[in-house]
C-alpha cells in the first residue's frame, strides 16, 4: 500500500480509512486537493472552472457528518471529486437566479461559454448523495471529440508526466487531474474510448461500463447510442467503488437498464485462477509501438502466472471498427448538435434574420473537430448515401457485436492493450485527421459493442505509461474488475506516480 | 465517391446550417475526401444477410405513468436564452422570401 505518498496522492480507499478513523479530515483531504490545483491546474490547464469555498464548505459538512458517524449510504463521503465539463452541474435557482457555488457547463466549447444549468446531472446528483466533493469541472476535448484534448476551446491540457505531451482525450482534463493529485477521483465520459485512452496516457485506471450500466441524464450528447460515463482512479479498487455509486436505473435515462446493481468490491478477490482469458490477435496491428506491446504481452504473462488460462481469440472485424465508427459517431454527433441554434441558450452571432444566425452561431461557436463531424455525420445521413454509409456502418456493427458475443461465449473476459501507442507530443497530429483517430481502434469497438472496458497501468515506456485493457461481458463489470484488480496487486505498478506526484 | 466536390461541401454545410469560411471549405473538401476513402473500405464487407444494429440494448416502449411532476422552471428555462421577451424567447425575422 502507497502509506509513503503524499496525501494528495493517495487511493480513495486508503484515505477512505483515514476518514473513518479520524486521522485525516474532509477538509485536510479537499485542502490538499486545492493545494495541488493551486500549484499545478494552470500549467497543465487541467480545470474549467474550481469553486475553492464550495468545496471547503461541503467538506466541513462532510465533517460534521462523520464526527456523529454518520456514514450510512454514503461511501463517498468526504472524498474530493472532479467532473468533466461535459457533465451539467445545476448552477440556476428556480427563479433563474445563479446559485453561489454553482459552476458553469461548457463541454469545451465556445459555443457553451457561459452556459449555467438550470438542473443536475444523474452524476452530480449520484456523488453528491454518496458524500463526495465537488471540486470543480476538468477540461476536455470539445463536446468529447478528440483524442488529445487538443481540441478543447479552453486550450490542450498537459500530461503530468511529460507536460510536452498529451493526456489523451477526451477525458484528458480528468485523466491528468487524478494523475497528479488534484482530485481522488474524475468522471469521464467515453464514445469512442475517451476514458479508457487518456487513462492508459496517464497511468491511471479508467473504467467505460456497460452501454446502459450508468445513467446518461446531464450528460451533454454526443454520440448517444454510444455514449456512457465512468470513473478515472488509481485504482481498480476505487472505480469500483464510484461505479457502485453511479451505476443503476434512472427513470430520466430511457436507455439506462433495470439490471441489479452488484457488490463490486465484492468481486476483488484477487484470484483468477481458472478464469479464461482471450487475446486478440488482430489488436497487436502493425504501427503499434514496440514499448507498449512488451508491456501488454508482460501483463498478460502475469495473468498467466495468476492462474488464468490465456487462449488466442480472433475478433476478424476489429479493422472495420474505425470506419463504423467514423459513421455512426458522427451522424448521431450532427443530429445532437442541431440544437445548438442560437435561441435557447449557448452563443448567438446576432444576427436579424433566423438562416444567418444559425449558420453564423454555429460556424463561429464550434471548433473545426466539430465541425469536420457534423460535416461528415450529415453527409453520410444525407439523401443518396443514407444507405451506403449510415446502413451500412449499423450492418457492419451488427457483425463486430455478433464477434464480441461469440468469442465472450467462450471466454470470461478479452485482454489487449488500451492505446496503441503512449504520450505524443502536442501538436504532432493535429493536421492529420485519420492519424488523430487510430488513437482509438483499439477501444472504439468495445463502444460499437456496449461492452465494458477498464484500462488498468501495466507499466512504463520510454517513461510513459502504458495501459492493459480488460473487456467483458454485457453488464459483467464484476469479471473486469476482478481481472483488473489481480493484475494490479500483482504487477506491482499501482504506485507509479508521475513527477508532478511529489510534494 | 469519395472525390467529394467543393459544391457537395456547400451544400452539406448548408443543410447543416454551418457557415464555413471559403479557406475551411478548402480544407473540408480535402479532409472529408480522405475520411470517406478510409471509410469506404466497408463497401468490401459482405452484409447482405444482416440486419443493422442501431442500438446494443433492445428496449422498446419505454413507459411511465402520466403524472405531473415539478421539472424545470419558466424563469431558470429562459435564464441563458441570448434574446428573451418574458415570458417568451425572441428569435430573429423567421421569414424571408426566397426561404
Amino acid at each position: 500500500m502507497s502509506v509513503t505518498l503524499p496525501l494528495p496522492d493517495r487511493t480513495i480507499s486508503e484515505v477512505a480509512d483515514l476518514l473513518a478513523s479520524r486521522e485525516a479530515s474532509a477538509r485536510e483531504l479537499t485542502d490538499a486537493c486545492l493545494a495541488r490545483i493551486e500549484r499545478d491546474a494552470e500549467r497543465l490547464n487541467t480545470f474549467l472552472a474550481t469553486d475553492a469555498d464550495a468545496a471547503r464548505a461541503a467538506a466541513d459538512g462532510a465533517d460534521a457528518a462523520l464526527a456523529h458517524g454518520d456514514l450510512a449510504g454514503r461511501p463517498l463521503l468526504g472524498i474530493p471529486y472532479a467532473l468533466k465539463d461535459i457533465f451539467v452541474t445545476r448552477a440556476l435557482d428556480d427563479g433563474g437566479r445563479p446559485i453561489d457555488g454553482g459552476l458553469p457547463t461548457t463541454a469545451g466549447s465556445r459555443i457553451l461559454e457561459g452556459y449555467r444549468s438550470p438542473y443536475a446531472s444523474d452524476a452530480e446528483d449520484r456523488l453528491r448523495e454518496a458524500g463526495a466533493i465537488l471540486l470543480g469541472k476538468t477540461n476536455c476535448d470539445e463536446f468529447a471529440m478528440g483524442s488529445s484534448n487538443e481540441n478543447s476551446a479552453y486550450g490542450p491540457v498537459r500530461n503530468p508526466w511529460d507536460e510536452s505531451t498529451v493526456p489523451g482525450g477526451s477525458s484528458g482534463g480528468s485523466s491528468a487531474a487524478v494523475a497528479s493529485g488534484q482530485a481522488y477521483f474524475a468522471l469521464g465520459t467515453d464514445t469512442g474510448g475517451s476514458i479508457r485512452q487518456p487513462a492508459a496516457l496517464t497511468g491511471t485506471v479508467g473504467l467505460k461500463p456497460t452501454y446502459g450500466r450508468v445513467s446518461r441524464y446531464g450528460m451533454v450528447a454526443f454520440a448517444s447510442s454510444l455514449d456512457q460515463a465512468g470513473p478515472l482512479t488509481r485504482s481498480v479498487r476505487d472505480a469500483a467503488l464510484v461505479l457502485g455509486v453511479l451505476a443503476g436505473h434512472d427513470p430520466r435515462d430511457s436507455t439506462s437498464v433495470e439490471e441489479p446493481v452488484p457488490d463490486y468490491a465484492a468481486a476483488l478477490t484477487g484470484d483468477v485462477k481458472g478464469l479464461r482469458l482471450g487475446v486478440p490477435r488482430e489488436y497487436f496491428v502493425a504501427g503499434m509501438e514496440p514499448g507498449v506491446e512488451t508491456a501488454v504481452r508482460a501483463a498478460i504473462d502475469v495473468l498467466r502466472q495468476l492462474g488464468a488460462q490465456v487462449v488466442d481469440v480472433s475478433l476478424p472485424s476489429t479493422d472495420r471498427g474505425l470506419a463504423t465508427y467514423y459513421i455512426i459517431a458522427p451522424a448521431e454527433a450532427s443530429a445532437n448538435l442541431a440544437r445548438y441554434d442560437g435561441v435557447r441558450y449557448g452563443a448567438s452571432a446576432g444576427e436579424d434574420e433566423l438562416w444567418a444566425n444559425y449558420t453564423r452561431t454555429r460556424g463561429e461557436g464550434f471548433g473545426p473537430e466539430v465541425k469536420r463531424r457534423i460535416m461528415l455525420g450529415t453527409y453520410a445521413l444525407s439523401a443518396g448515401y443514407y444507405e451506403a454509409y449510415y446502413v451500412k456502418a449499423q450492418q457492419v456493427r451488427t457483425l463486430i457485436k455478433a464477434e464480441f458475443d461469440e468469442v465472450l461465449a467462450t471466454v470470461d473476459a478479452i485482454v489487449a492493450p488500451t492505446s496503441p501507442n503512449v504520450a505524443f507530443p502536442i501538436g504532432a497530429k493535429v493536421d492529420d485527421p485519420l492519424a488523430m483517430y487510430l488513437n482509438d481502434a483499439c477501444t472504439l469497438p468495445v463502444n460499437i459493442a456496449g461492452l465494458p472496458g477498464i484500462s488498468v497501468p501495466c507499466g512504463l515506456s520510454d517513461g510513459k505509461p502504458v495501459g492493459l485493457q480488460v473487456i467483458g461481458r454485457a453488464f459483467d463489470e464484476a469479471t473486469v474488475l476482478r481481472v483488473a484488480d489481480a493484475y494490479e496487486r500483482a504487477a506491482g505498478f499501482a504506485d507509479l506516480r508521475p513527477p508532478t506526484a511529489t510534494a | 465517391m469519395a472525390d467529394i466536390t467543393r459544391a457537395d461541401v456547400e451544400h452539406v454545410a448548408d443543410l447543416a446550417r454551418l457557415h464555413l469560411t471559403d479557406e475551411e471549405l478548402d480544407r473540408m473538401q480535402t479532409q472529408l475526401s480522405r475520411i470517406l476513402e478510409a471509410i469506404e473500405t466497408l463497401r468490401d464487407v459482405d452484409t447482405s444477410q444482416v440486419g443493422p444494429t442501431a442500438s446494443v440494448i433492445q428496449l422498446e416502449n419505454v413507459m411511465r405513468e402520466d403524472v405531473v411532476r415539478p421539472g424545470i422552471s419558466r424563469d431558470a428555462a429562459l435564464a441563458n436564452a441570448p434574446l428573451r421577451d418574458d415570458p417568451f424567447l425572441r428569435v430573429p425575422t423567421v421569414l424571408e422570401e426566397g426561404r
